[in-house]
C-alpha cells in the first residue's frame, strides 16, 4: 500500500534535542514497531509521522513523496491515540462518520463502509451508543473502526493497549495482528510492552534517547543484539550479565575468565585483539542449562525460586557474589538455599566489548537457518 | 431468627431516638433560616394586598387584588418587563458569545497571555456601582468622557449615549461586566478539552471552524448552559447600574422590574403596589429558574 522513509529526522524542543537524526525505510505492508524506555521519544517521532509535530530537520517521505509540510490529513494516515480520543457527544456511528463526511463522501457510501468495519470489529449492537457507555475493549475497537474507514495508507498505533487489562489485551493484541494481516496497510505501532513488539512486529526498532539502536526482525534482535542495551531491553526475563576478561580467542571462539575464576567459552568472532581486555558476557536465562556439564560450569546456591506454571525462574547467587536468573520447566524440585550447577552453552553466549557491543557470531543454529 | 428481630427492633429505636434528638440539634438552624426567608416572603404576600402607602396614611385596609391590577395594567411595568427581558437576552448573548470566542483564543499560545489573561478577567472584580460610574463620567461622558474625547480628536461629534440609546447603553456596561465571569468559566472549560481529542480530528481532517463547532463547542455545552443559568439569575435583578446611569429614564426607557419597585416603593412610597410588584418578580424568577435547572440538568445527564 505505501512505504515511508525517514532520513535523518531530527527533532528539537527549545535548545534540547529529543530525536537525534533518526533513518529509517518501512516497506509497504510492514508492522513495524518502535519500543524503547520511557522518555525516548518514540512518540514524539509517531506524531513527526502523523503530523502532529513539525520535523526539525531531515525528510518524511510517504510512497517517495516528501511530506514534511503536509497537513496531517493530507498525509494519508489515520492515528489511535492511547486514550482512544473518541468524541465523546457522538455515537459510535458518528464517530466513524466524522472524517468521511468532512471528506465529503456521499451517505450512501458512508453508510456501506461504516457498516463493514462495524461488522468486521463486531461493533454492530453498539452503533447507538455512546464512548461513555462502552467498555474499555470496546472504546479500543471503535478508535481502531474509525482509523480503518477512512482506508488509510497507513496506521499509527501509539501505545493503544496499555489501558486494557492484561486478557483483553492479549486478545486485541491477536485482534490486530488478525486484522493487519487482513487489511495489509503499512502500520507502525508504538509500545513499550516487549511480547506486543515479539509477537506482532514485522521489523522492530529499539530506540534510546533519540537514537536507533537497533533494526530488525524479532528474532535477529533476540539472537544477536547489537550491543548490550538491545540485549537488556529485548526478552523477558532479562539477559544476564556477567563481566569477565579474554584470556583467548581463536577466529570463532573466545575462552572468557569470570570474576569468580571460572573459565567460559564463547562462540565469538574477532576476539583477537581483545586478549586481556575486560568484556561482558551475556547469557539469557532460558539458555542456562541446569546439572552437570564438563565445559562452561557454574556453581552457586539457590536465593528464590519463582514458579510461574509452565516454567520457573531461578535466582542463584554464583560464588563471586553475582546473581544469575535461570530458567526452567515449571516441574523442577528446587528449593531455596540448594546448592545447583549449571552451564552455558558456548553458542548461546553473547560477548560484548567495554564499550557494550557485541562482537560478531559466526555461527549460530538459527542465523543460519 | 427473633434475635435478628430484636437487634433490628433495638437499632429502629435508637434511629428514632437519634432523629428526635436530631431535628432538635437542627430546630435552631431551621428556625433561623425560616425567619429569614419565609417571613419576609409571608410579610410581602401580604402587603401586597393591603392598601399601604407611605404619604397618605389615611388610606389603608384590605386592598384585595387591587394592586396587582393597577400594576399589571400600568404601561410602565409592561415596558418594565420588556426592559428586563431586553437586558437579560442581550448581556446573555453578547457574553456568551463573546466569552466562547474570547476562551478560545485565550487558550491559543501567545505572547503575553498571562497578563491578557488577567486583563479580561479584571473588570469581574470591579463592583457595579463604581463600573457604572466609570462608564459614565470616565468613558462616556459626552464633554470630558474618553469616548467622546477621541470622536472629538478624529472630527466627529460624540453620541450622549445614555441619553440617545439608554437600555442600549446599560445593556453594554453590564456585558462588559460578565464577560469576564463567561470567559472565566469557558477558558477552563476549553482547557479540560482532551488535547488528543483535537488532534483526532485534526487527522479526521477538520480545519478550525469544524474543529471548533463539532468539537469545542459540543465540550464546552455544559459550561455555557451553567453560565446562562448563573447569569440570567443575576441580570434579572440588574439594579446598581441603572440607579447610577440613567435612573431609569428617560421615561421609563431603562427601567426594568427591580428598577420599577425601588421607584414605587422608595420614590413613591407606595408599599402595597411594590410588594406586588415584588411578587411578581418572585414568580418570574421561579418559572425562568425552573426552566434553566431543567435544560442544564438535561446538559448534565450526559
Ligand atoms: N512539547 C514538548 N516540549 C519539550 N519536551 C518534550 C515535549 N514533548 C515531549 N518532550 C520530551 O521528549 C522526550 C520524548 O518524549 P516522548 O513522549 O516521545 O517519549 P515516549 O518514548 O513516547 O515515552 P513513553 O513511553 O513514556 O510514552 C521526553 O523526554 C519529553 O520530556
Ligand atoms: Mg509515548
Amino acid at each position: 500500500m505505501a512505504t515511508v522513509e525517514l532520513k535523518s529526522i531530527r527533532k528539537t524542543y527549545t535548545s534540547e534535542e529529543i530525536i537525534k537524526g533518526v533513518d529509517l525505510s518501512i516497506e509497504s505492508k510492514e508492522f513495524v514497531v518502535f519500543v524503547g524506555p520511557s522518555g525516548c521519544g518514540k512518540s514524539t517521532l509517531l506524531r513527526m509521522i502523523a503530523g502532529l509535530e513539525d520535523i526539525s530537520s531531515g525528510d518524511l517521505l510517504i510512497d517517495g513523496r516528501r511530506v514534511n509540510d503536509l497537513a496531517p490529513a493530507e498525509r494519508g494516515l489515520a492515528m489511535v491515540f492511547q486514550s482512544y480520543a473518541l468524541y465523546p457527544h457522538m455515537n459510535v456511528y458518528q464517530n466513524m462518520e466524522f472524517g468521511l463526511k468532512l471528506a465529503k463522501t456521499p451517505e450512501a457510501e458512508r453508510r456501506e463502509k461504516i457498516m463493514a468495519v462495524a461488522r468486521t470489529l463486531q461493533l454492530e449492537n453498539y452503533l447507538k451508543h455512546k464512548p461513555g457507555q462502552l467498555s474499555g475493549g470496546q472504546r479500543q475497537r471503535v478508535a481502531i473502526g474509525r482509523a480503518i474507514v477512512r482506508n488509510p495508507k497507513v496506521f499509527l498505533f501509539d501505545e493503544p493497549l496499555s489501558n486494557l487489562d492484561a486478557s483483553l489485551r492479549g486478545q486485541m493484541r491477536v485482534e490486530l495482528a488478525t486484522l493487519h494481516r487482513r487489511l495489509g496497510a503499512t502500520t507502525i505501532y508504538v509500545t513499550h510492552d516487549q511480547i506486543e513488539a515479539m509477537t506482532m512486529a514485522d521489523k522492530i526498532v529499539v530506540l534510546q534517547k533519540g537514537i536507533v539502536e537497533q533494526v530488525g526482525s524479532p528474532l535477529e534482535l533476540y539472537d544477536c543484539p547489537r550491543n548490550l542495551f538491545v540485549a537488556k531491553f529485548i526478552g523477558s526475563p532479562p539477559m544476564n550479565f556477567l563481566p569477565g576478561t579474554v584470556i583467548a580467542a581463536s577466529e570463532e571462539q573466545a575462552r572468557v575468565r569470570l570474576a569468580s575464576g571460572q573459565e567460559i567459552v564463547v562462540v565469538a568472532g574477532g576476539a583477537q585483539g581483545l586478549i586481556g581486555a575486560a568484556v561482558t558476557l551475556g547469557v539469557r536465562p532460558e539458555h542456562v542449562r541446569l546439572g552437570h556439564a564438563v565445559e562452561n560450569r557454574g556453581s552457586g546456591q539457590v536465593e528464590l525460586v519463582e514458579y510461574l506454571g509452565s516454567a520457573a525462574h531461578l535466582h542463584v547467587r554464583m560464588q563471586d557474589g553475582a546473581l544469575l536468573v535461570i530458567q526452567t520447566e515449571g516441574g523442577v524440585r528446587v528449593h531455596a538455599d540448594d546448592a545447583v550447577t549449571f552451564s552455558f552453552p558456548a553458542e548461546r553466549c553473547h560477548l560484548f566489548n567495554s564499550e557494550g557491543v557485541a562482537l560478531h557470531r559466526r555461527s549460530s543454529g538459527r542465523m543460519a537457518a | 431468627m427473633s434475635a435478628v428481630t430484636t437487634a433490628s427492633q433495638h437499632h429502629r429505636k435508637a434511629a428514632i431516638g437519634a432523629g428526635a434528638s436530631g431535628a432538635l440539634m437542627l430546630a435552631p438552624a431551621v428556625f433561623v433560616l425560616l425567619v429569614w426567608s419565609v417571613v419576609p416572603l409571608v410579610l410581602t404576600l401580604w402587603y401586597s394586598f393591603q392598601n399601604y402607602n407611605l404619604v397618605d396614611p389615611t388610606l389603608h385596609g384590605f386592598a384585595g387584588v387591587n394592586n396587582y391590577w393597577y400594576l399589571l395594567s400600568d404601561p410602565d411595568f409592561l415596558q418594565s418587563l420588556l426592559n428586563t427581558a431586553i437586558l437579560v437576552i442581550g448581556v446573555l448573548v453578547i457574553s456568551v458569545g463573546g466569552g466562547t470566542l474570547l476562551a478560545v483564543l485565550y487558550d491559543q499560545e501567545f505572547v503575553g497571555r498571562g497578563v491578557a489573561r488577567v486583563l479580561v478577567i479584571s473588570p469581574f472584580f470591579v463592583m457595579p456601582t463604581v463600573s457604572a460610574l466609570l462608564w459614565k463620567n470616565l468613558m462616556l461622558h459626552p464633554i470630558y468622557g474618553v469616548y467622546s474625547w477621541m470622536m472629538r480628536a478624529v472630527g466627529l461629534t460624540p453620541i450622549d449615549w445614555l441619553q440617545r440609546f439608554p437600555m442600549l447603553t446599560v445593556m453594554m456596561i453590564v456585558a462588559w461586566e460578565w464577560l469576564p465571569f463567561a470567559v472565566l468559566i469557558l477558558l477552563t472549560a476549553v482547557q479540560s478539552l482532551d488535547a488528543e481529542q483535537k488532534e483526532a480530528a485534526l487527522l479526521d481532517g477538520a480545519g478550525p471552524v469544524a474543529r471548533f463547532f463539532h468539537i469545542v463547542l459540543p465540550h464546552l455545552s455544559r459550561a455555557i448552559a451553567v453560565v446562562i443559568m448563573i447569569e440570567t439569575i443575576y441580570l434579572l435583578t440588574i439594579f446598581a447600574e441603572i440607579m447610577v446611569t440613567t435612573a431609569g429614564g428617560p421615561g421609563v426607557a431603562s427601567t426594568n422590574l427591580a428598577y420599577l419597585i425601588y421607584s414605587r416603593a422608595l420614590l413613591q412610597f407606595d408599599v402595597g403596589g411594590a410588594s406586588a410588584g415584588g411578587v411578581i418578580a418572585i414568580v418570574i424568577a421561579n418559572i425562568a429558574a425552573a426552566f434553566l435547572v431543567r435544560a442544564v440538568a438535561r446538559h448534565l445527564e450526559v
